[in-house]
């Protein structure tokens, strides 16, 4: 099926999937040498959620990290809402509605989960220092805001247990829950996920898959996400895109992937003449 | 009461007194060495530069005097007006956050991610460049700096005790008021890093640089924030030692003092600046009082550094540092 990047369809399970909020155009990135993406384009829909694929070392974390604003590339743009997005920090780019997450999780291990949740909200607090010092008015409002949300994310996520525990205790699965659900507290209209799966066992790992899907549905946020687990991506994705060292080898429906042989040839391997 | 014990509690006051304003430096070392584990050994100078700044602004004195009439060939030492402590005090702040703004400009972000013995040595480079700075800017005369904090013998402390033990005990007023100034700016700090949006984004930035950058917190922004706290801290302790002993090199060195009680109270705790401090001021205090006498005095060059070497040995994080597990 062929789409405008404006036109927006229904999916079998009906959601509705909006015009391309976010498109990578020839993004070119360089270590030194070492090329780690090489000359790829894609969009990100509105409301879908994106799988980004490959092999160990195919540059998917990278992209990620271009997308959130931890790598410039060398070439190529971004344009987001149609827009080419200027040479953003890290900061800015979250300030942008756009959150993540990280491969190897970074928590603030000294603070409680609700403090580590509410971290997410920093950007929505807009009273300043001395509003705050005097505590009246808009920034009590603000507060009672910030917590209203933050406790319906961790009830959503299912964390109200561990809310006051310092997070460097939990257990990796949780610590995980946590890291979404600090980017999910910021109500971001892109979500972006590293990984979320890597190194859960398999009930771990379906729990994760309904929150991702419970996510999307219930705030309809865009989500692009990193994994290794092909039968997770398969069923959790509405495209994929599929990189191998650096480059693009495919991009459509998982069924499409499925059946794309230099797909097939990266992940089972090829006789090379 | 024996003789021997009613001394021995006047020392512990004004033992505690002295820990206030150890503390007080130590507060501004570990306020940087938490949000950017940067061991600031400038912190000294900067409360030495604090201080010249302050008494500068409060008696008109043209900055960089010399230089100007060294070009010039002028004659000019002051405008010839005095400014009020407290405008000349918020004057001061002003420079000390310019002064944060311009170390994170020119110095630290282009430092980001390098080892801390480089970021160590920068901080030693920045005392002596900022020490040059201070003498050039307000001369290197010894200055009486008046705020207008009281002074001298507490009579009601005096009386009181008199009355109670036949002996009056000797106890500074400006100590007194340092002990509460210390007080409401520990309790200030605290409240702040632990209620508002930018202590929070603050104490973020100190557990994770990168989750810190994911929720859209500008590292640079809170670290121009943390200087400017430090270098409030270091007028505050200015302040202190410049009325008590004047305005002179020496302040810097107080520093030197500010290492024991960071051993003993750890390097990453607010409170433990505290704790340690008075730990420091109380103990070199009776430990010369108890001891000092048999060993032929001076023991106050020397306590604190042996306790910060016992503590070293036997609890290396310090009574209240964290305590860092690597899993192997």
């Amino acid at each position: 099926m062929m789409l405008d990047s404006t036109d927006s369809y229904v999916t079998e399970d009906g959601r509705t999937i909006g015009g391309v909020v976010m498109e990578m155009k020839n993004i070119t990135l360089r270590f030194g040498g070492v090329v780690a993406i090489k000359d790829i384009s894609f969009d990100i829909r509105e409301g879908e959620i994106r799988a980004i694929i490959g092999p160990n070392g195919a540059g998917k974390s990278s992209m990620l990290n271009v997308i959130s604003g931890f790598y410039v590339p060398q070439d190529g743009e971004v344009l987001f809402h149609g827009k080419p997005r200027p040479h953003m920090k890290p900061y800015e780019v979250a300030q942008q509605g756009i959150a993540r997450t990280f491969q190897n999780i970074a928590l603030f291990e000294g603070m409680t989960v609700l403090d580590n949740v509410m971290t997410g909200r920093l950007n929505k607090m807009n009273s300043g220092l001395l509003a705050q010092a005097i505590w009246r008015g808009k920034a009590e409002q603000e507060e009672i805001e910030n917590r209203e949300k933050a406790e319906k994310i961790i009830d959503f996520l299912e964390i109200q247990h561990i809310r006051k525990t310092p997070v460097a205790r939990l257990p990796y699965g949780l610590k995980k829950r946590v890291e979404l659900a600090r980017a999910l507290v910021s109500e971001p209209s892109i979500l972006l996920l590293d990984e979320p799966m890597a190194g859960m066992n398999v009930e771990e790992k379906e729990d994760m898959s309904r929150f991702i899907l419970d996510v999307n549905d219930e705030f309809g946020t865009t989500i692009a996400l990193i994994e290794h687990d092909m039968g997770v991506v398969m069923d959790l994705s509405d495209r994929v895109v599929v990189m191998d060292y650096g480059k693009k080898i495919g991009d459509g429906t998982p069924s499409d992937i499925r059946n794309n042989q230099a797909v097939i040839d990266a992940y089972l391997g090829v006789a090379h003449d | 009461m024996p003789e021997q014990l009613v001394f021995a509690m006047e020392v512990f006051l004004n033992g505690l007194m002295a820990g206030v304003l150890y503390a007080l430096v130590a507060l501004g070392f570990v306020l940087i060495f938490k949000a950017s584990g940067i061991f600031n050994y400038a912190q000294g100078v900067m409360a030495l530069f604090s201080a010249m700044t302050l008494v500068g602004i409060m008696k008109g004195q043209v900055p960089f005097a010399h230089v100007i009439n060294a070009i010039f060939g002028t004659d000019v030492h002051y405008f010839g007006w005095t400014v009020p402590a407290l405008l000349a005090i918020i004057l001061t702040v002003a420079v000390m956050v310019l002064f944060a703004w311009a170390v994170q400009k020119y110095i630290f972000r282009h430092l980001v991610g390098q080892e801390p013995i480089i970021l160590f040595m920068a901080t030693i480079g920045l005392a002596y460049f900022l020490e040059g700075v201070g003498d050039l800017m307000w001369n290197s005369e010894i200055k009486k700096l008046d705020v207008g904090l009281p002074q001298g013998i507490n009579e009601a402390i005096d009386n009181y005790t008199f009355n109670i033990f036949d002996y009056g005990f000797f106890i500074d007023n400006l100590d007194i008021v340092a002990t509460l100034i210390a007080a409401l700016l520990v309790g200030g700090l605290v409240i702040f890093s632990q209620y508002s949006k930018e202590g929070r984004a603050m104490r973020a930035v100190a557990d994770d640089h990168q989750a810190a950058l994911s929720v859209g917190v500008s590292l640079n922004f809170i670290w121009i924030m943390v200087w400017s706290v430090a270098g409030f801290v270091a007028l505050v302790a200015g302040i202190m030692w410049g009325t008590k002993s004047g305005v002179q090199f020496s302040l810097s060195l107080i520093a030197l003092k500010a290492l024991p009680v960071l051993m003993l109270g750890g390097f990453t705790s607010i409170p433990g600046a505290i704790v340690g401090g008075l730990i420091i001021g109380v103990g070199e205090k009776l430990f010369e009082f108890a001891i000092g006498p048999m060993v032929g005095g001076a023991t106050e060059n020397w306590f604190a550094y042996v306790l910060a070497l016992i503590f070293l040995v036997f609890r290396p994080q310090g009574l209240f540092g964290e305590k860092i597990i690597e899993r192997v």
